[in-house]
């Protein structure tokens, strides 16, 4: 932050806040359209091997816990709608009600992220980490040969999930520091009803990393011969 | 001559000094210098490479270097010249420097995050010479897999890595370029009164904005597989090592486009300065850019036709590639017919431009061997597709920025270099490039694979000419180094508008003040109307 | 004395005529369009040169019938050339049923070539005039190319599937073959020599009397070796002729379409039988449990091709389809 924002409101580029403004939500636009891109072509490699592979892949996916998954979406759903309200909350001019509702989406997002970690661990317990540690037995092995499914296929199964879901959990990750951010700067009253472009941007944010969820939760859990 | 320095007024040059004022400038124009060095400096890096891959050519057996060492030496020449010289060169360099400054505007719409975008590629940089002088990688620029994912015992992780790093480089300046062209032109220009340089780099940044996340996800991958080892791309694993150049092409190939679009911009600029004429058919060559940029992402199939994929999708991408090369056809056209009836000077810039029309005519008509399918089987992998891109990459892209860095160096620095020294360069270079890659023409049609590090005999007459070309073509590049930083102590100081050039940017003193204008400009005419006003030489 | 030049590679199967017509109609497009581009600039550069600082040339915003025109030109010419070297790789791509068919197997940093009557070669390759051959190739690691210059014949090799070519050569002679896909250290020593021969000098050559270094003495054929293999891995023990076995019987199988467990139907191409020997579990032909055990590392893959070579033997539906194909 240089001087001339300090005291005029925006930064010495711009003619005026609207013209911030507006660069700034059209700048979170284009990066999103990035981001759509980089899960663009990580679903493009999965609907191509899952095409390749249709027995491993659905068989993968009824070892995933589907309970769990939908929970999370829940959760995620709900963490979207207290964002907004934070945003809601912002252009209102409403500051502890907006410190409250960031609070809030950063606890739903932690919970999101507690209850992936649990999954994870239950993975490492059970063997199916791919490169690693993978050697299913037990359960998880009848349910492979029962569906005549290879295991090296499934162990690429795997592979995929635990990349998208790992990038999604690295995007969470990052919202959370920012989230962390956007608290502090509320609480010191930085934001106003005629500033608040980050709370909005950071929503957008947010919120793609929301839908992004969206996606992969169908694709990885429920697409899975569980009709 | 010893010229004084150039303190008549304040400029970013001048406003402050010292290592921190530039390290931690947010000044557009100085992030574009901090660019200027470092492409500079990795050109020289993948130049040395070149020169000792045409050392080894020069005789059959290649005795200079040992197979495996030619192997790291096409690669760092690949690895460095495409990331770190041809992307950033002219959107990093000119772009930075300009883009604000011919829609009139201050600075680029995020300023720290255009600073980011430089420390990122340096981080990338240095994780490549490290790489590179840690013993070096041996997969080519192209990373194939399943040898860069299993079999190459070169650094790949760490390469592959840095250039995942840079990519956020080129994505964050994209970003910075679209968001600025959108938000931040000066009242009275209009999209049609843009000058095509932005144009240019409008359809560049897009495809540096959509194409980079899928190379970057690519080279995820290719990391996780090579330290993981679960069998992405290894077929006995159940993965498909030709998914990766699925995803590989799919940018690399627009990646042709970030480099030789904002050339193309470049041009559009020389050719009308030095004309003194508007550009012919300036919507046809402004959205010749979109439509580049736009089917750029539909062609990366061509690469893959001898890969054994279906004849279906090989006559899709054919005729794709065959669409593609209209919109670049027709541009050559229009930059030719600008000539026609204009007051053409012979400056150095102008000479570097004609120079680019030429040689990217050839480049381009040399692409039709490979967009059509029967002709490509022969000469895909061979000296043919080395010779045509290197007229495209080289004879293009950096022949414009050249020609670039020659017409803004006035304003850049605030001098002008000897004219004589550089119209000489120009031609050394003009001759030493033809030299050098089209006798490869002829390798890659008598059958000569790229990449060998020694080759039959019959080849080696054709790969001494090219070899005794490439040491002219050094000589050609040497030759600006030496007198343009000369000229930065011992060069008379230019004028605000030295060629009597229409843009925003000749509209404010050399070097301009920090914030570019003392007052933000109002436009009222559209782009290049050199008729309608006398033109003042100041 | 100066040294020559070469223009042309040598011209020596049926599609390098077709390929290098349509190479020189593409070279003259280029001649004629860059002389043109490169006069006119020349043309115009001289003739309306910078006289004085005070010159003010005629404003001209662009003219449509010229835009148009050197729009749809090069459209044109694209479009002929498109049509025209498609249908030349299209024609191309299917070998004629009539081919002999050799395998290769590419590999840091050899061919191994094996010829159906059993000789097997290392960076030679020896072939009859004016008989169409169809190469099918695999590869042990990474991807290879084979290439043949004087053919105008290039095709990747892939690990874990089958790619092929095929030529008929035109005139006898010595011709290199080439990688042409990056491979690692010594892809630049991965090339050897086709050999051209006389009918009757390839038949004297199989039966042994002019043979290289690089061939064994005695060679059994193809088929017979894969017949010994199909013995001693106990593939006999199921696959019963007579599909009394635990395994379906695999006369006449090849070419066949066969219905699977899954419901599906595939062609039981080399790809296919592939496959089933390396990962049998995959694809289950109905009717019959998913119990073969794979054999994924225990046979080469020169043996699976030995293997399937075979079964070809045993009888086939029609002649086996060629391109990629994946596993």
């Amino acid at each position: 932050m240089n001087l001339s924002e300090v005291h005029t409101g925006h930064a010495h580029q711009f003619e005026d806040i609207e013209q911030q403004h507006e660069a700034g939500t059209l700048g979170m636009w284009a990066f999103l359209a990035t981001e759509i891109m980089f899960f663009g072509g990580l679903f493009a490699a999965y609907t191509i091997y899952r095409t390749a592979y249709l027995p491993a892949f659905e068989t993968g996916s009824r070892l995933l816990d589907l309970r769990l998954g939908a929970f999370n979406t829940v959760v995620l759903i709900g963490s979207s709608l207290t964002m907004a309200l934070a945003v809601r909350a912002a252009q209102t001019g409403e500051r502890n009600k907006l410190a409250t509702y960031i609070v809030l989406t950063m606890i739903l997002g932690a919970a999101f992220l507690g209850v992936k970690a649990f999954e994870y661990e239950h993975k490492w317990d059970h063997s199916l980490i791919p490169g690693l540690k993978f050697a299913p037995e037990g359960e998880d092995l009848l349910q492979i040969t029962r569906w005549h499914a290879g295991i090296p296929q499934v162990q690429l199964f795997f592979c995929f999930y635990f990349f998208m879901t790992g990038m999604h959990a690295l995007h969470m990750i990052i919202g959370l520091g920012l989230l962390a951010v956007l608290l502090v700067r509320s609480l010191r009253g930085n934001f106003s009803t005629h500033y608040y472009s980050p709370v909005e941007v950071n929503g957008l944010y947010w919120h793609f990393v929301d839908i992004v969820w969206i996606f992969l939760f169908p694709l990885l859990y429920l697409i899975g011969g569980r009709y | 001559m010893h010229y004084p320095r150039i303190e008549s007024h304040v400029h970013y040059l001048n406003v402050n000094y010292g290592i921190r004022s530039w390290l931690f400038t947010t000044d557009h124009k100085r992030i574009g210098l901090l660019y200027l060095a470092s492409v500079t400096f990795m050109f020289l890096v993948g130049g040395l490479a070149a020169v000792l891959m045409r050392l080894q050519l020069v005789e059959p057996q290649g005795t200079l270097l040992e197979p495996d060492t030619f192997n790291k030496m096409f690669s760092t020449h690949g690895i460095v010249m495409i990331f770190f010289f041809l992307i950033p060169a002219i959107p990093a360099v000119l772009g930075n420097f300009l883009v604000p400054m011919m829609i009139g505007a201050r600075d680029l719409a995020f300023p720290r995050i255009n600073l980011l975008s430089w420390y990122v590629y340096l981080v990338g940089a240095i994780l490549t010479l490290i790489a590179i002088l840690n013993g070096g990688v041996d997969t080519g620029w192209t990373f194939y897999t399943p040898y860069s994912s299993t079999y190459s015992n070169s650094n790949v992780l760490l390469v592959g890595i840095a250039a995942f790093i840079t990519g956020f480089s080129s994505i964050l300046t994209g970003l910075n370029f679209i968001v600025t062209i959108h938000k931040m032109r000066a009242p009275g220009l209009t999209w049609s009164r843009l000058p095509l340089f932005i144009w240019a780099h409008y359809a560049t940044s897009l495809i540096m904005l959509l194409g980079t996340p899928v190379l970057a996800i690519t080279l995820v991958l290719l990391a996780l597989e090579r330290i993981l080892h679960a069998g992405i791309f290894d077929p006995k694993l159940g993965g498909d090592p030709l998914l990766f150049q699925h995803l590989f092409w799919f940018y690399s190939h627009p990646a042709v486009y970030i480099m030789i679009l904002p050339a193309m911009g470049v041009v559009s600029e020389l050719i009308t300065c030095f004309s003194r004429k508007r550009i012919f058919g300036y919507k046809v060559v402004a959205f010749s850019s979109l439509a580049i940029a736009v089917l750029g992402f539909l062609v990366w199939g061509h690469h893959m036709f001898v890969t054994g994929q279906s004849v279906y999708a090989g006559l899709i991408f054919s005729a794709l590639s065959f669409l593609v090369a209209i919109p670049s056809a027709i541009k050559v056209f229009n930059w030719t017919a600008t000539l026609y009836k204009g007051s053409i000077s012979h400056d150095a810039p102008m000479l570097y431009a004609l120079g680019f029309i030429g040689l990217f005519t050839m480049g381009g008509l040399t692409g039709l061997f490979l967009a059509s399918l029967a002709t490509d089987v022969h000469l895909n992998g061979t000296y043919f597709i080395v010779a045509h891109f290197h007229y495209i990459m080289v004879g293009g892209t950096i022949m414009a920025y050249l020609g670039g860095i020659h017409f803004w160096w006035p304003k850049i620095s605030g001098r002008l270099y000897p004219d004589k020294w550089a119209r000489f360069a120009a031609l050394v270079i003009f001759i030493g490039f033809n030299l050098t890659f089209f006798p490869q023409f002829l390798l890659g049609y008598l059958g000569m694979p790229r990449r060998y590090a020694f080759y039959p005999q019959e080849f080696q007459v054709l790969n001494v000419l090219s070899s005794a070309g490439a040491s002219v073509l050094g000589v050609g590049y040497a030759i600006p180094l030496i007198y343009l930083i000369w000229s930065l102590r011992y060069g008379p100081p230019a004028g605000p508008n030295p060629w009597g050039a229409k843009g925003l940017e000749w509209q404010t003193p050399s070097p301009p003040p920090t914030e570019n204008f003392e007052e933000t400009p109002i436009v009222t005419e559209e782009a290049y109307a050199y008729a309608s006003e006398d033109h003042e030489l100041v | 004395m100066w040294p020559k030049i070469p223009f042309q590679p040598d011209q020596a199967s049926t599609v390098a005529r077709d390929v290098d017509q349509i190479y020189l109609f593409l070279t003259g497009v280029t001649v004629f369009f860059s002389v043109i581009i490169f006069a006119a600039i020349f043309y115009f550069v001289v003739k309306y040169r910078r006289r004085s600082e005070h010159e003010k040339p005629p404003e001209i915003e662009g003219s449509l019938t010229l835009e148009v025109t050197w729009t749809v030109v090069p459209a044109l010419i694209t479009v002929v050339v498109f049509v025209w070297s498609s249908s030349v790789y299209f024609h191309n791509a299917r070998p004629p049923r009539s081919s002999m068919e050799i395998f290769a197997i590419g590999k840091q940093w050899m061919w191994q070539l094996q010829h159906p009557e059993g000789p097997r070669e290392i960076n030679e390759l020896h072939v009859p005039v004016n008989v169409p051959i169809q190469i099918t190739m695999t590869s042990e690691d990474v991807i290879h190319d084979f290439y043949i210059p004087a053919f105008r014949v290039k095709k990747d090799v892939l690990p874990g599937r089958y790619t092929s070519i095929w030529f008929q050569a035109t005139k006898t002679g010595e011709y290199h073959f080439f990688c042409a896909q990056y491979c690692g250290a010594e892809h630049a020593g991965m090339i050897g020599r086709v050999h051209v021969m006389e009918p009757a000098d390839y038949a004297a050559w199989l039966a042994g009397g002019n043979r290289g270094e690089t061939m064994e003495k005695r060679a059994e054929t193809i088929e017979k070796r894969g017949e010994n293999l199909f013995t001693r891995l106990g593939c006999n023990m199921c696959h019963a002729p007579d599909g009394k076995g635990r395994g379906p019987s695999l006369v006449k199988v090849f070419g066949k379409r066969v219905k699977l467990n899954n419901g599906r139907t595939v062609t039981a191409d080399e790809a296919y039988l592939r496959a089933s020997i390396l990962t049998p579990y995959k694809e289950v032909v109905a009717g019959y449990a998913p119990q073969m055990p794979t054999f994924q590392g225990q046979v080469s893959e020169e043996q699976v091709l030995q293997l399937i070579a075979y079964i070809k033997s045993l009888g086939a539906e029609q002649q086996s389809s060629t391109g990629s194909k994946q596993p």
